[in-house]
């Protein structure tokens, strides 16, 4: 087995408990929504910089195999990918952090249905499954089923469109709450991007086990 | 012209078949990288462009093999003015027990030119060439073995060089080298790829991918994979290349 394989298996692990962790911080945000318990919020807060040490971890790890094993083809495109794929994560990480940071200081004080509304529940609903299964086609290495994931953004991207036409009437009918209501209409602006950076790793995914590029290339 | 091809070139040593139906067009002004695990051919094949393997027992070879047009296997072929044409460098640097200036003399003599000016001037030229003018201009009368092992290849480059061939085969160059004499040699050879058409053996993969253009991948007696080294060390086709370059192979 050569040297740079026990470094490689690493990072792939790394990655997934990356993934991971930044999974149950959506799964938080969802709960807090979910049984209005804002406790759960500030735990996401609290474990954000976790997905942060993780990051700066990888990209060590990533930049030691670079200068250490010199790693070509297939190799080096993992950890290439590997310095997309947590980027990505990051920023989704992020994303949750947002979405805590707003529970936490309006979700009291905020009338019940505008969550509801805002479908801000199903949108992490959706975006906790694709993180699940991106997880599993990065574990099986599989691109079909990490493109397959990554189309589901387009869900996100419908809820994100509803948001803009209920901030609207919301703000119309509420305009003392418009800096709430645009806080909302932001959240789902990050959920809908959360949604692209988890397509972004799927297409990462495809750069490392097939070598070919498919961003920036419209979906069929 | 294509300055090196090969067609279907079949190499025996008596029973053994160590190289088989390669073919491969090698572009001028460029360096070209062989690859691949000991005893894969890529030395055989590299000397048989200079048939240095005319006299090794058993050696047959079938096939054509052409520089700069011409099948240098045919009977009215003078060995010593294809190799004047297709210099070589070997991997372990073998100056002659004479003094630097004769090492470089030594080929232009033998090739008839015995004017002194013309020899002081080609021997500065090749020296210059070489990156070791500047090391060495003041003793040029030193034995040759009184150099460091760089400075001794870079002398055996020079050497090559005073005979003005357009093809250069470099054989592990650099493999008994320190870092910092085999940055020198890889400089020179980007160098010289300006000039000549450049072809090296080598097994420091990252010496492949630093230097050269275009890589030929040999397993077995056969050319596995031959392109554009930015693809090979990117997104080689073969996966038998894949599992070389990175480490995995057997």
């Amino acid at each position: 087995m050569p040297a740079i394989e026990p470094e490689l298996q690493a990072l792939k692990d790394n990655v997934l408990d990356m993934l991971a962790l930044v999974r149950n911080q959506m799964i938080k945000c969802k709960e807090a929504i979910h049984k209005n318990d804002v406790s759960l919020a500030e735990e996401v807060i609290r474990e954000e910089k976790n997905v942060n040490t993780q990051e700066i971890a990888i990209d060590r790890d990533c930049e030691n195999i670079l200068a250490l094993y010199t790693p070509v083809a297939t190799d080096l495109r993992l950890v290439l990918a590997t310095l997309k794929m947590t980027n990505d994560l990051e920023r989704i990480g992020d994303c949750a952090k947002s979405i805590a940071k707003f529970l936490e200081e309006d979700m009291k004080g905020l009338p019940k249905h505008w969550l509801k509304d805002f479908a801000l529940e199903d949108m992490l609903e959706t975006l906790v499954s694709m993180l699940k299964d991106m997880g599993e086609a990065l574990r099986k290495e599989d691109t079909k089923m990490a493109l397959k994931t990554a189309k589901r953004d387009e869900q996100l991207n419908d809820y994100n469109r509803k948001a803009y036409k209920t901030t609207a009437e919301l703000i119309k009918q509420h305009p003392d709450s418009s800096k709430t209501l645009l806080t909302l209409f932001s959240l789902t602006r990050d959920l809908e991007r959360a949604g692209d950076l988890t397509k972004n790793i799927a297409e990462e995914l495809v750069f490392h086990i097939e070598a070919r590029v498919v961003k920036h290339k419209k979906s069929k | 012209m294509k300055p090196i091809e090969a067609k279907n070139v079949n190499v025996y040593y008596g029973d053994n078949h160590v190289l088989k139906d390669v073919d491969i067009t090698i572009k001028e002004n460029s360096v070209t990288a062989f690859i691949g695990p000991s005893g894969c051919g890529k030395s055989t094949f590299l000397r048989t462009l200079n048939r240095m393997n005319d006299y090794i027992d058993g050696f047959r070879k079938k096939g054509k093999v052409y520089i700069d047009g011409k099948e240098i296997y045919e009977k009215k072929v003078r060995v010593e003015e294809l190799r004047r044409k297709v210099g070589m460098v070997f991997q372990k640097p073998n100056p002659f027990p004479k003094s630097i200036f004769e090492n470089v003399a030594y080929g232009l003599k033998i090739h008839g030119i015995d004017n002194k000016y013309e020899i002081n001037e080609a021997v500065e030229k090749s020296l210059k060439q070489a990156a070791l003018w500047s090391e060495v201009k003041d003793k040029l009368d030193k034995p040759a073995l009184s150099l460091s092992g760089g400075q001794q290849q870079r002398l055996c480059i020079a050497r090559t060089l005073a005979v003005k061939p357009s093809i250069i085969l470099m054989d592990e160059p650099a493999s008994a080298l320190d870092p910092i004499s085999t940055a020198k040699i890889e400089e020179l050879i980007t160098e010289l790829k300006e000039k000549y058409t450049i072809v090296i053996v080598t097994h420091n993969m990252q010496q492949a991918s630093r230097i050269s253009d275009r890589t030929a991948f040999f397993y077995l007696g056969e050319l596995v994979e031959y392109g554009k080294t930015s693809e090979m060390f990117t997104n080689p086709k073969e996966k038998q290349t894949e599992n070389y370059i990175t480490g995995r192979f057997g």
